[in-house]
């Protein structure tokens, strides 16, 4: 079996500030480090290639520093990693991005792709189903749990309250959920390994089968007209009393609030 | 001539550092505590491949080198100084000695299940009546066919009751003084081979510290380490290798100690003020960041000799000396500038503070290190 997994470099948003005025990540003096999601999607892999066997490739489209986590993805067992980075591809929206990686893709051999669900730094959750659709496959998208059955994957889909079981023929992309798994950590030797004999192959834009109108700032239709920070939900309050009861409560709440 | 650690030993390091978070430091108050063994932490080193870092991938290690051992070392006693010498005394006495004395076929079976985590090392050389003078070994070990018979007790030995493999020093003629001491692998569980009670200590209060008491114990031929009458300098090249572990253990802790008290300093208010907008704790911190980056230069110095394959004893006495006086320094400084705080439980600095002690004794006292260091110059 041959896996794919799109990794990305993002900020540590768990230590990024924003800025006030421009609504931008401040990302100054942040770490950077391997997008949570797609490091529980690359452990997704490398216990399928521990369970049953598996070629696990690691692609990242990013600056040249983001050579870092395609060495991390290396040292945790991945087989094969790919950079792309070009400057004709940079200020990419998701649309440019996917039709990027996608036509990267093409020059490999796959069963299966597995990208996280979502950028903690731009939080789209596009990019994966995009890919799917410029390749013509299968995808199914929040995947908390992963087997391969024969030529199937089976896939719980995890939403906020409820989840499916669904089945698809590969080859075909997922989109992983962080709390799928906890990754393992990287050996101390995995990493000397991944610096000292492995290769990380360079793909630049000549090496890209892909359209110039695609690609990079231009080719990206997303405007960005504002930006700013969420207001964080507020937490609820779960009523395990009886009915009768259950509903005074809620109905107290509303007036409470003015809502009734 | 560059300060600067590789882009792999930067990676190795961020791994330590995240291991030493979530996987180390969660046990580190319960460790000292209630003196128990950290074994969640030390199995997961096990699971990981902490234990066999700077050894072969050959035998079962991971292939990296001192520096990179000595950087997880480092990184763990941070957080938890028993943690950092039971892989310490794992990895460069016990591990180290059979690496590097070893036959091939001790490599395999005994090297090789140390290196991958599958067993726990330890090291025995100290006794009752032999501490700094380590050549007054009692312990006997006399052949008797194919097997050697080994009487007498080692004291104050790190890993002691939970180790599987242990090197094990003991005169085997007497008449030679220290060019009649042998080194030997024992396993545990070996007839004859029995513990004394666990020590109270001081500090690195979770590591399994008692004697190893041998009474008419029978170990295969076979499994003496490097050529008989050897024993006493494997010893002392060991501890060699050791005392980095040390170094890098007390270079740890004060680091350990210095973060807390930064993040302390700023939210202690007194006079309506921080403590940190104080001249005497910008002072105090600014002198103990100083220590603590001079001693780190002389720990790494020491762990790139080994690995360069020069002469290192100075190197590394001199990292230990360093270390562990900077360890003990920086922590009471901690500790002041805690105030009543730093002398109750809970704000890790006290515990920092009993675990500093140690790293000035164990693997040769501060003053044992003096004697190799002065002994290096006027030879």
């Amino acid at each position: 079996m041959k896996i794919i997994v799109c990794v990305k470099q993002v900020p540590d948003t768990t230590e990024v500030r924003i800025d006030p005025v421009k609504g931008t990540l401040i990302r100054e003096g942040v770490p950077s480090i391997m997008n949570p999601d797609d490091k529980a999607g690359l452990e997704a892999a490398l216990r399928l290639k521990d369970e049953q066997g598996a070629h696990v490739s690691v692609i990242c489209m990013g600056p040249r520093q983001a050579d870092t986590v395609l060495r991390e993805a290396l040292a945790m067992g991945a087989d094969a990693a790919y950079l792309i980075s070009d400057s004709a591809f940079s200020g990419a929206d998701t649309w440019a991005t996917s039709c990027t990686l996608a036509a990267a893709i093409t020059k490999l051999n796959y069963d299966l792709i597995i990208t996280g669900r979502q950028a903690i730094d731009g939080d789209t959750a596009q990019v994966g189903p995009e890919i799917a659709e410029h390749l013509g496959i299968p995808h199914i998208s929040y995947c908390e749990d992963l087997n391969v059955e024969g030529s199937e994957v089976v896939v719980k889909r995890q939403f906020e309250d409820r989840y499916q079981i669904l089945r698809a023929k590969m080859p075909a992309l997922i989109t992983a959920l962080g709390e799928m798994n906890v990754p393992r950590y990287m050996t101390p030797g995995g990493i000397f390994e991944a610096y000292r004999e492995k290769q990380i192959i360079l793909w630049t834009r000549l090496d890209i089968p892909v359209a110039d109108g695609d690609i990079g700032l231009k080719g990206s239709p997303t405007r960005v007209t504002k930006t700013f920070p969420k207001q964080m939900k507020q937490p609820g309050i779960k009523i395990e009393t009886g009915v009768e009861e259950s509903v005074q409560f809620a109905m107290d709440k509303l007036k409470e609030k003015y809502l009734l | 001539m560059d300060f600067n650690l590789s882009k792999e030993h930067q990676m190795a390091q961020q791994l330590f550092r995240d291991f030493a978070h979530n996987e180390v430091a969660p046990w580190a108050e319960e460790t000292d505590e209630f003196h128990r063994f950290p074994w969640e932490a030390v199995r997961k080193m096990q699971s990981c491949g902490l234990m066999g870092i700077p050894f072969a991938k050959s035998v079962g290690g991971q292939g990296c080198d001192t520096l990179t051992y000595i950087l997880a070392v480092e990184e763990i006693s941070k957080v938890c100084a028993t943690t950092g010498v039971i892989l310490s005394a794992h990895t460069s006495l016990a591990t180290d000695a059979i690496n590097i004395y070893g036959t091939e076929q001790q490599k395999e079976q005994f090297l090789r299940p140390l290196a991958e985590g599958r067993k726990l090392g330890s090291f025995a050389l100290t006794e009752p009546e032999a501490g700094t003078d380590a050549a007054g070994q009692q312990s006997k070990a006399v052949l008797d066919g194919d097997e050697w018979v080994l009487n007498g007790t080692k004291i104050f030995i790190t890993n002691a009751e939970v180790a599987d493999t242990y090197i094990v020093f003991a005169m085997t003629d007497k008449a030679q003084g220290t060019r009649g001491i042998s080194a030997f692998i024992i396993e545990k569980a070996t007839p004859g081979f029995s513990f004394g009670p666990a020590e109270k200590k001081m500090g690195i209060r979770g590591s399994s510290t008692c004697e190893l008491i041998f009474e008419n114990c029978h170990i295969p031929k076979g499994n003496l380490l490097g050529r008989e009458g050897k024993g006493f300098g494997i010893a002392m090249s060991t501890l060699d290798g050791g005392r980095i572990g040390i170094a890098a253990q007390a270079l740890g802790i004060a680091e350990g100690a210095l973060e807390r008290t930064i993040q302390y300093v700023k939210e202690r208010k007194q006079f309506n003020s921080p403590i940190a907008k104080y001249q005497n704790t910008q002072f105090v911190l600014a002198q103990m960041k100083t220590d603590v980056e001079a001693t780190r230069w002389l720990v790494y110095n020491a762990a790139l000799k080994k690995d360069s394959g020069k002469a290192f004893s100075t190197e590394a006495a001199m990292a230990k000396l360093k270390a562990s006086e900077v360890a003990a320094e920086v922590t009471r400084e901690c500790v002041q500038l805690h105030g009543g705080y730093g002398f109750i439980q809970g704000f890790q600095v006290e515990r920092m503070m009993r675990d500093a002690k140690i790293t000035e004794i164990y693997e040769g006292t501060s003053e044992v290190m003096k004697m190799v260091i002065s002994g290096n110059l006027l030879k």
